[in-house]
């Protein structure tokens, strides 16, 4: 295959895959907002278009059309370039996540934008980067709350980004291989009953996976960062328009590919949880759109999942954040690598 | 395509070291240090290295840098304060660097032939191959560093411990 073949399939893909990103961060706006309502006991936006459906669109267009506020007090530098680094680091780690079966045009992949060996410790490495985002943002604003935001979020990122990683590894033990679309694969042969999360015995390593996904998002229960009532806001307190909402973006976009990276890691990716009891349908079409589907759905609810824990839990304190991370969450982690490398020598 | 990479990641890490010495705020010199890391990153995956390359990011670039920053920003850092310098590291330093600097290129000419041949290529060291190496054949260098990491925490928690909390 020719190199520019190679280059305009890989643009296309990337353009395609960025907007279809973007859409479902401003529809997962949307979710949270209408969930947190029922939840609540109250309706939610429901005025712009059918069910308020239009609500995201017009959000966007009105953070476009704000005042673009810089405050005089800033290190503009790096106040420009925090929400730039979040936004990208969040949309960066998209592009190892495979989406769907392994069709291929012309060799490549046609659900996945790059498929490297890789995958996992990119996706690692572009997480671990993305913390400059907030931390820069809260120390540039110049502001005591925003510093205080930023502190807080690089000293929670760094400690839960121990257990989240350490509970991958699980995962990797049993496949072998670091490549996402191997470990889904892996998972593909008996349906629900090979998921790494019950036939795998990743259990527990799921669990401290989803706690540690959390507070590395900056959500709900652990979202001490923005925490509203203490920080008045948190690192983003400085940000107006467009910049703000980047901030935003990110964090939902965050929320998307941590939803992506566990349903590819515990719960089969795109594979059925039938298996091979339902026969693969004939027509090319449906055949490649049923496991985007099942993908969906899977990352749906752990999105759904994420919204109903905003809307329950109350937000930790923060000497109990850093207990509970290092004290439980990062020796269960450990135990659990413990725990498969036994089960695996001893067959 | 390897070439032209290899010359712009070599000019950024270059750009970034050289930057770290001119910066006179902390964050900023810390900034061009997460530079410097990135595209040795970048360089080392050109070399074929692939964990290498992330592990140098999320090691060096994602814990110990944000680590770095943490602490500036805590200390609430100001500008550092113009000095006229020592004058031995001006008179010393500069020979020394030079001759070092020649010491290591004459060496490494000398061992040309010896090395063994990396380039940059589509080669790639797998995962499994390094692991081997790392847990097999050098297990006993490996966990000796290992145990010598684990007591210099424990020398910084023993030093970081508040009297009256025996």
């Amino acid at each position: 295959m020719s190199i520019w073949l190679f280059l305009l399939l890989s643009l296309v893909k990337s353009v395609l895959v960025t907007v279809i990103f973007l859409m479902g961060v401003a529809y997962t706006v949307l979710l949270e907002r209408k969930l947190v309502a029922r939840i609540q006991n109250r309706w939610g936006p429901n005025r712009v278009g059918p069910f308020g459906l239009l609500q995201p669109l017009i959000d966007g267009a009105k953070s476009f059309l704000k005042e673009d506020v810089v405050p005089s007090h800033v290190n503009k530098f790096i106040y420009l370039l925090a929400p730039l680094i979040a936004l990208g680091c969040a949309l960066l780690s998209i592009a190892v996540v495979p989406f769907g079966g392994p069709l291929a045009w012309h060799g490549m992949r046609i659900f996945l934008i790059s498929d490297l060996n890789i995958g996992l410790l990119v996706l690692l490495g572009i997480t671990s980067v993305g913390v400059y985002g907030i931390a820069l943002a809260g120390w540039s604003s110049n502001n005591k709350y925003s510093l205080l935001g930023g502190l807080r979020a690089s000293a929670q990122m760094i400690s839960y980004e121990l257990a989240l990683g350490l509970s991958l590894v699980g995962v990797v033990l049993q496949t072998g291989s670091l490549r996402l679309s191997d470990i889904v694969t892996h998972q593909a042969v008996h349906g629900i009953a090979s998921w790494n999360i019950f036939g795998g015995g990743q259990f527990f390593a799921f669990f401290i996976y989803l706690m540690a996904a959390y507070a590395e998002t900056n959500r709900s229960p652990f979202d001490l960062p923005e925490a509203e009532t203490e920080l008045a806001g948190g690192y983003n307190i400085e940000y107006s328009s467009m910049k703000f909402a980047m901030f935003f973006m990110a964090e939902y976009g965050n929320m998307i590919t941590v939803g992506c990276v566990a349903t590819l890691l515990f719960l089969g990716g795109w594979t059925s949880p039938l298996g091979d009891l339902i026969p693969p349908p004939q027509n090319i079409f449906i055949q490649a759109l049923v496991p985007l589907f099942w993908f969906v759905l899977k990352v749906f609810s752990f999105l759904f999942l994420y919204i109903w824990v905003r809307g329950t839990l109350p937000r930790f304190r923060y000497d109990q954040l850093m207990n509970f991370g290092w004290k439980y969450l990062l020796p269960l982690a450990m135990l659990n690598i413990v725990g498969t490398s036994l089960w695996l020598s001893f067959p | 395509m390897h070439l032209a990479l290899f010359l712009i990641f070599a000019a950024f890490a270059l750009a970034g070291a050289t930057n770290l010495l001119l910066q006179k705020h902390p964050i900023n010199a810390a900034l061009s240090l997460i530079v410097v890391m990135s595209s040795l990153a970048v360089l080392y995956l050109l070399l074929g290295a692939e964990f290498l390359a992330v592990a140098q990011i999320i090691v060096y670039a994602g814990a110990i840098m944000v680590l770095f920053t943490f602490v500036i920003m805590l200390l609430n850092e100001g500008v550092e304060e113009k000095t006229h310098g020592s004058r031995v590291a001006k008179i010393v330093g500069f020979p020394a660097v030079a001759v070092f600097l020649s010491l290591v290129a004459s060496v490494i000419l000398a061992e040309q032939n010896h090395l063994s041949p990396v380039g940059l290529n589509d080669g790639i060291i797998r995962i499994q191959d390094l692991s081997a190496v790392l847990f097999r054949d050098l297990l006993l260098p490996f966990e000796v560093t290992s145990v010598l990491i684990l007591i210099a925490i424990l020398g910084a928690v023993a030093l970081a411990r508040k009297d009256g909390h025996e």
